[in-house]
């Protein structure tokens, strides 16, 4: 997975142009494997705190939620009604509002 | 401050920059450091976040989500030189499902649909094809988000979820060509490799207009900066729509699809929209309006080499440089005002890249009193269009270009 560096030609010696421009030199690419971060934190201990965990984490990282503003609860509601209808989180209906209030009481609005 | 850029300013920068493109890549910093914390001053907060060097064929960069990833490029960066180090360009991840592996023998790119003949192509294939190169910005939609007043839910980026970069690859107008399309084609639609978690979620697409996709200057990079493009700016292929916002810039591509229909998948339809108004801007609340599919880029410029909060000297000769956009178009003039947008002036303008690149500005002034200050920057496209002097607001938090002000106290 070594970076590999085209001909040094391949960027000096087109002619500029402001528009796509032709450089015609032998180049190869490399096969690249990677290892990305799991992701995997839960978050913070709290009322509702395992139902955040299992109907969430499989989908993105807790930072995600950690990282937003304060909302309020009406627009914490938008947000995970989207995440269920738009991006069909499997997300239990009992569930729901122990979600709804555990993002409130870390990241609740006026 | 006295300094001038890293990479020099002079019109005759061209060729050492060309070469130091590919150079600066092999040297580019990447501090040990992986637990530092950073703070993005978003109004309300929380403003903290970790710098990371945790993600592949990445140096130190913001940790927005790890996962799917968003990675934000550090302010500073931006101040070193007109290109983006491939190490510290941002990433912005939809799906979780990302494949860690490429095998360059193996992969392959169909082109099918509304076409003479379905293709299905090799790397080698597309590295026969007529190679070109295009200095353009890859800015999301939602750069600048964090700004938004009220805030709004989403990535909470500061100005870091943008690059510019030297991408090479081929024309998507070649690729097509090769396919034949066919009449009535109306709409080119594109894939990659990255899946949703959950099997019925929408796979991310987005499609151009076939006049578009078509017109010679949409590309299918496989580098970028003179070097292999990292896997998670879309290696092997990413699709290069200059001027406009990241979300069309497919990653992973390995699926093109003409269609004489029009496009009704979730992420061309429903996601990805903005208010159809001047700079796309609503009240909070307000209802009743028409939204559309954001497009096309528009102008933005900053100050690099001055923080907010920074001391200057009264008296002192002082150098500001940074760095300015068109969006759809070439930067026409930049103008920087030291007293809050009272007076301006007209700032030098550095080597021009192409009219999707950045381009470097730089204006030396002298502070004439104590006490707080705000300097501002304001680029005008080739096309007449001026940054607002107003932030716009809308309910995704996109497109935002209003004026920057960088509060500083003259002492």
């Amino acid at each position: 997975m070594g970076r590999v560096l085209l001909p040094i030609a391949l960027v000096a010696g087109v002619v500029f142009a402001p528009v796509c421009t032709r450089a015609q030199h032998p180049l190869s690419l490399k096969s690249v494997s990677v290892d990305l971060p799991p992701g995997a934190d839960m978050f913070p201990n709290g009322p509702g705190a395992d139902a955040v965990n299992n109907n969430c984490l499989a989908c993105h990282s807790a930072d995600m939620v950690l990282n937003q503003p304060a909302l309020s609860k009406a627009q914490w509601q938008a947000q995970v009604n989207l995440m269920r209808t738009a991006y069909k989180a499997p997300i239990d209906t009992k569930d729901v509002d122990a979600i709804l209030d555990y993002l409130v009481s870390i990241k609740g609005g006026k | 401050m006295e300094k001038v850029f890293p990479s020099g300013f002079r019109s005759s920068r061209r060729h050492f920059l060309r070469g130091a493109g590919a150079a600066t890549l092999a040297l580019s910093p990447a501090p040990a450091f992986a637990d530092a914390m950073t703070k993005l001053p978003l109004p309300g907060g929380p403003d903290e976040r970790p710098i990371t060097t945790a993600f592949p064929q990445k140096g130190a960069v913001i940790l927005q989500r790890t996962r799917p990833p968003l990675l934000e490029t550090p302010f500073e960066v931006f101040d070193q030189s007109v290109l983006t180090p491939n190490d510290r360009f941002f990433v912005r991840w939809h799906w979780a499902v990302i494949p860690t592996a490429v095998n360059v023998d193996t992969f392959r790119l169909t082109v099918h649909g509304h076409v003479n003949q379905t293709l299905s192509l090799s790397l080698n294939d597309i590295l026969a094809l007529p190679r070109v190169e295009l200095v353009a910005i890859n800015q999301c939609s939602g750069n600048s988000r964090g700004y938004f007043q009220p805030r709004v839910p989403g990535g909470e980026w500061s100005h870091g979820a943008m690059g510019n970069a030297r991408w090479t690859g081929v024309r998507l107008k070649d690729v097509l060509d090769r396919a034949g399309v066919k009449a009535g084609a109306i709409q080119v639609r594109f894939n990659g490799m990255d899946e949703p978690v959950v099997p019925d979620a929408p796979d991310f697409m987005k499609s151009l207009e076939i006049d578009h996709a078509r017109d010679g200057e949409v590309m299918l990079a496989y580098a970028m900066n003179g070097a292999q493009m990292p896997l998670l700016n879309g290696f092997p292929l990413r699709l290069i729509v200059p001027g406009w916002y990241a979300d069309y810039w497919v990653k992973m591509l390995n699926d093109i699809e003409v269609l004489d229909q029009p496009d009704t998948n979730y992420w061309t339809t429903t996601a990805y929209r903005i208010p159809d108004t001047p700079h796309a801007n609503v009240r909070p609340g307000e209802t009743g309006v028409k939204f559309v599919p954001i497009s096309r880029m528009v102008p933005r410029s900053f100050i690099t080499n001055i923080k907010e909060g920074d001391t200057l000297q009264v008296g002192a000769s002082t150098l500001a440089r940074g760095i300015a956009f068109g969006g759809d178009s070439g930067v026409s003039r930049v103008d920087f005002s030291s007293d809050d947008g009272k007076s301006w002036h007209d700032a030098a303008l550095g080597t021009d890249e192409g009219k999707y690149s950045f381009r470097q500005w730089q204006h030396r002034f002298t502070p004439p009193a104590k006490g707080a200050q705000v300097l501002k920057v304001r680029c005008t496209n080739s096309g007449g269009e001026a940054q607002p002097d107003m932030p716009n607001w809308n309910p995704s938090g996109f497109m935002r270009n209003v004026i920057e002000r960088t509060a500083v106290v003259v002492a």
